[in-house]
C-alpha cells in the first residue's frame, strides 16, 4: 500500500497475489475432467482516489485468475470500477460495483444485484462487477437505494475440463434471454430499503429484470446446455433480531417468472459462546432451514439444491493477533439425506501473508439429488495470499 | 462476646451522632460513593462540548516473547451531551492489508446493550453483531471491547478511596464497578489527577478479583476549549505478559460530523 498526494486528493494503491492448490480426493467422472490437482493464481489490484473534500471518489478493482486446468476458470473481471459522489443525504455511484443484501449465512436469497462468478467457488460469495447507476439517500427513516442496470452479466461456468460441473457443458454463447435474444435488450431495475429499529434490522427489496439464475436447457449440440435468463420480478424481505448472544435471521422472496410464481425462504439463528478459552476465543453455532417452492422441472425453473434443507454449522474465532478462525458446516437435504459440507480455516502470518484452507465435501449423495453430479468432487484447497 | 460487639457498636453510633452535631452536615453527608462519582464526573465532563472528533492511531501488539505486530486504524466519534445516552463511534482498520476497510459502528447505550454493526469489505456486507461480548479481546489485542465502548460516566458506580501520588502528580483514587451486564471486571481502580482531572491509570480486576490488566494513559495534550486527550495508551496484561499500546496522532475536533455519519448505510462507502 502506498499513499501519496497526487493531482490533489488522496491516492491509495494496493494489490494481492494468491497461489492456490485445489486437490480432489477422487478422479473426475465426466468426460474430459481432470483427476486430482488444480493449481491456480489469483491477482487483484486496488486503486482508490478520494478528493480533498471527500465528496468524490474513484475505485478500480481489477481481478484475474489463471488456472492450470480449466481454461474457463482462467478469466479477468473488473470487480469494481466506479466513480461516486457522496453528499450529506445523497450518494450517487456510476460504474461497475458489488452490492450485498441480506442476513443469512447458508444461502443468499435476497441478494440479487450481482451475477455470481461460480468458476471461483460454488458458495455464491464471488461476484462479477455489475454495471449500474446507483442513487441512495440516507434519512431518519432509513436508507433507500435505487439501481438502474443497463448491462447484463452472464454467470460464469466451468469448462469441459473442470470439476464441480453439471452433467453437460454450459455454453454462454448459446445464452437466451426472456427480454429478447439480445443480452442487453432491456434494462434491469431494483429498489432497496434498509433500516434498524431497536434490536431489529429490516430490509425490503424489489427487482425487475433478467434473472441471475439461468434455466439450463438442452441445446442442439449433444452434451452442451444452453442457459436461459428469464425475465423476472422479485420481492424480498430480510430481517434480523439481535438480542444478547442471539442473532435470529430470516430472508424470504417471492419471484414471478414467465412460468410460475413461487416463494423461497431461509431462516435460523446464530448463537455465540463468548470467551470459551482463557485467551478469549468465541464459538458460534448456527442453524438455518432452507425452503424453495420452485418447480423441479428444469424446463420451467433454474435448478436449486436448497429446496428443503437444513444447515448446521459452527464458527470458532480465536480472537488472536493473527485473526485465526475456523468455520464448519453441513447442509442436509431433508428429503433424501444428501449432504454437502465445508470446513474453512484462515490465519495471518506476519503483516502481509494470509493462509487459508478450505474443504468441500459431498457425502451420502442420493442418485436423484442434483448434487449427484458433484459426488466425486470432494476437495481441499490451500491458498496462500500475499498482500501489498 | 456478641453482647460486647453490640455494645461497642452502640457506642460508636452514639459517638458518631455526637460528632455529627458538632460539624457541618454538608461535609459529612458526602459519602465515599458520592465523592467518587463527583471526581469521576468532573473528569468526564472536562471534555463536554467537543461535539465530534477524528483521529488516526497505531496499535502495537506485543506478545509474551516480545514480538510485535501493528495495525493502523482511525476513529470517528460523535458526542451526545446527554449523559443518559452514549456517544456514537466508528472504528476503521487501515492495516493489516487483508482487513483494510473492516469497520465497527457502535451506538453506545448506558445500561442496555450497545447497537453494533460490523462491515466486511471483501463481501460488501454489513452485519449487525451482538454486543454481549463485552470482555472479549478487541482484534487480538489486550483491550477488551468494553475498554473502548464503556467509557460513559453512568456505566459505573463509584467509590472514593483516598489520595495517592502517581508519576509526580497528586491523584484521587476512585474505584468503579460496572453497572452493565457481561463485564469481565468485578472492579476497576482509577487514578485521576487533581490538576487537570484526567484519568492517568486504571487497574482492572477480573471476575475472580485478581489483578488482570493495567492501563496507563500518558502524553496528555490540551486542545481548544480545555479538552484533554491522552496520546499514548498502554494496556499491560499481568496474567499473560502480553501488552498493547495505542499511539494517537493529533485529534481534530468539531469536524462537522452528524448523526447521518453514524448510520449503518455509511459503512458501505468505506471500502
Amino acid at each position: 500500500m502506498a499513499s501519496m498526494p497526487a493531482m490533489g486528493g488522496d491516492f491509495d494503491v494496493g494489490a494481492s497475489v494468491g497461489t492456490e492448490l485445489r486437490t480432489f480426493f477422487e478422479g473426475g467422472t465426466l468426460p474430459g475432467q481432470f483427476d486430482t490437482f488444480q493449481p491456480s493464481l489469483q491477482l487483484e489490484g486496488d486503486v482508490r482516489w478520494q478528493s480533498d473534500s471527500g465528496e468524490w471518489d474513484l475505485v478500480l478493482v481489477p481481478y484475474a485468475r489463471i488456472d492450470g486446468q480449466d481454461d474457463r476458470r482462467t478469466h479477468f473481471d473488473m470487480r469494481e470500477a466506479f466513480v461516486r459522489w457522496s453528499g450529506d443525504e445523497w450518494t450517487v455511484r456510476a460504474g461497475l460495483a458489488k452490492v450485498f443484501w441480506g442476513v443469512a449465512e447458508s444461502r443468499h436469497l435476497v441478494d440479487i444485484i450481482n451475477q455470481y462468478d461460480t468458476v471461483e467457488d460454488i458458495d455464491e460469495e464471488d461476484k462479477l462487477g455489475q454495471p449500474m447507476l446507483e442513487v441512495s439517500t440516507i434519512r431518519d427513516w432509513g436508507q433507500l437505494t435505487g439501481y438502474v442496470m443497463p448491462v447484463f452479466r452472464k454467470r460464469t461456468f466451468v469448462g469441459r475440463d473442470g470439476r464441480l460441473r453439471f452433467n453437460g457443458i454450459i455454453d454462454n454463447d448459446l445464452a437466451r434471454f426472456g427480454e429478447g435474444n439480445e443480452q442487453n435488450a432491456d434494462v434491469d431495475f431494483a429498489l432497496r430499503y434498509s433500516h434498524y429499529i431497536g434490536d431489529w434490522d429490516v430490509g425490503l427489496s424489489f427487482f425487475h429484470g433478467a434473472s441471475r439464475e439461468p434455466r439450463l436447457l438442452a441445446s442442439s449440440q449433444p452434451g452442451v446446455l444452453a442457459p436461459f435468463y428469464d425475465d423476472i420480478t422479485q420481492f424480498g424481505v430480510d430481517l434480523q433480531y439481535t438480542k444478547d448472544a442471539w442473532l435470529w435471521k430470516f430472508e424470504g422472496i417471492v419471484r414471478e417468472t414467465p412460468f410460475e410464481t413461487f416463494a423461497a425462504a431461509v431462516g435460523g439463528f446464530e448463537y455465540s459462546f463468548y470467551g470459551i478459552t482463557d485467551s478469549g476465543a468465541d464459538l458460534g453455532v448456527l442453524m438455518e432451514y432452507q425452503y424453495d417452492g420452485r418447480s423441479e422441472d428444469f424446463q420451467v425453473a433454474a435448478p436449486t439444491i436448497a429446496d428443503n434443507d437444513l444447515f448446521v454449522g459452527a464458527r470458532l474465532a480465536m480472537n488472536d493477533s493473527q485473526d485465526t478462525d475456523f468455520l464448519g458446516g453441513v447442509v442436509t437435504d431433508l428429503d433424501d439425506g444428501s449432504m454437502s459440507g465445508l470446513v474453512e480455516a484462515s490465519t495471518r502470518i506476519g503483516d502481509f501473508w494470509v493462509v487459508e484452507l478450505e474443504s468441500r465435501f459431498f457425502v451420502n449423495v442420493d442418485n436423484t439429488n442434483l448434487l449427484s453430479v458433484f459426488r466425486n468432487d470432494s476437495n481441499v484447497t490451500l491458498r496462500v495470499t500475499r498482500y501489498f | 462476646m456478641f453482647s460486647n460487639r453490640l455494645n461497642n457498636f452502640t457506642k460508636t453510633v452514639a459517638l458518631a451522632a455526637l460528632i455529627g452535631t458538632g460539624l457541618s452536615t454538608a461535609a459529612l453527608s458526602q459519602s465515599a460513593e458520592e465523592k467518587g462519582f463527583e471526581i469521576a464526573a468532573r473528569s468526564d465532563r472536562t471534555d463536554t462540548g467537543f461535539e465530534s472528533s477524528e483521529v488516526t492511531a497505531v496499535m502495537t501488539l506485543t506478545n509474551a516473547a516480545g514480538r510485535t505486530t501493528t495495525r493502523e486504524l482511525y476513529f470517528k466519534t460523535l458526542e451526545r451531551e446527554n449523559e443518559d445516552v452514549g456517544d456514537k463511534s466508528l472504528t476503521v482498520f487501515e492495516t493489516p492489508r487483508d482487513v483494510q476497510g473492516t469497520a465497527l459502528l457502535s451506538h453506545a447505550k448506558i445500561l442496555e446493550a450497545d447497537d453494533q454493526w460490523l462491515y466486511l469489505p471483501a463481501l460488501k456486507r454489513v452485519k449487525r453483531i451482538s454486543s454481549a461480548n463485552k470482555s472479549g479481546p478487541f482484534v487480538g489485542s489486550e483491550f477488551a471491547f468494553e475498554d473502548f465502548t464503556s467509557t460513559e460516566l453512568n456505566k459505573y458506580e463509584y467509590r472514593y478511596s483516598g489520595e495517592d501520588t502517581f508519576d509526580g502528580m497528586t491523584v484521587d483514587v476512585v474505584e468503579r464497578t460496572p453497572r452493565y451486564e457481561n463485564s469481565g471486571y468485578v472492579r476497576q481502580v482509577s487514578l485521576i489527577d487533581q490538576d487537570v482531572f484526567q484519568v492517568r491509570k486504571i487497574d482492572f480486576y477480573d471476575r475472580k478479583n485478581s489483578l488482570l490488566k493495567t492501563l496507563t494513559l500518558s502524553d496528555y495534550r490540551e486542545y481548544e476549549g480545555g479538552v484533554w486527550r491522552a496520546h499514548l495508551l498502554t494496556m499491560e496484561n499481568h496474567q499473560t505478559g502480553k501488552s498493547t499500546s495505542i499511539a494517537y496522532s493529533d485529534y481534530a475536533f468539531k469536524t462537522g460530523l452528524a448523526d447521518n455519519d453514524f448510520v449503518k448505510g455509511v459503512l458501505r462507502r468505506i471500502r
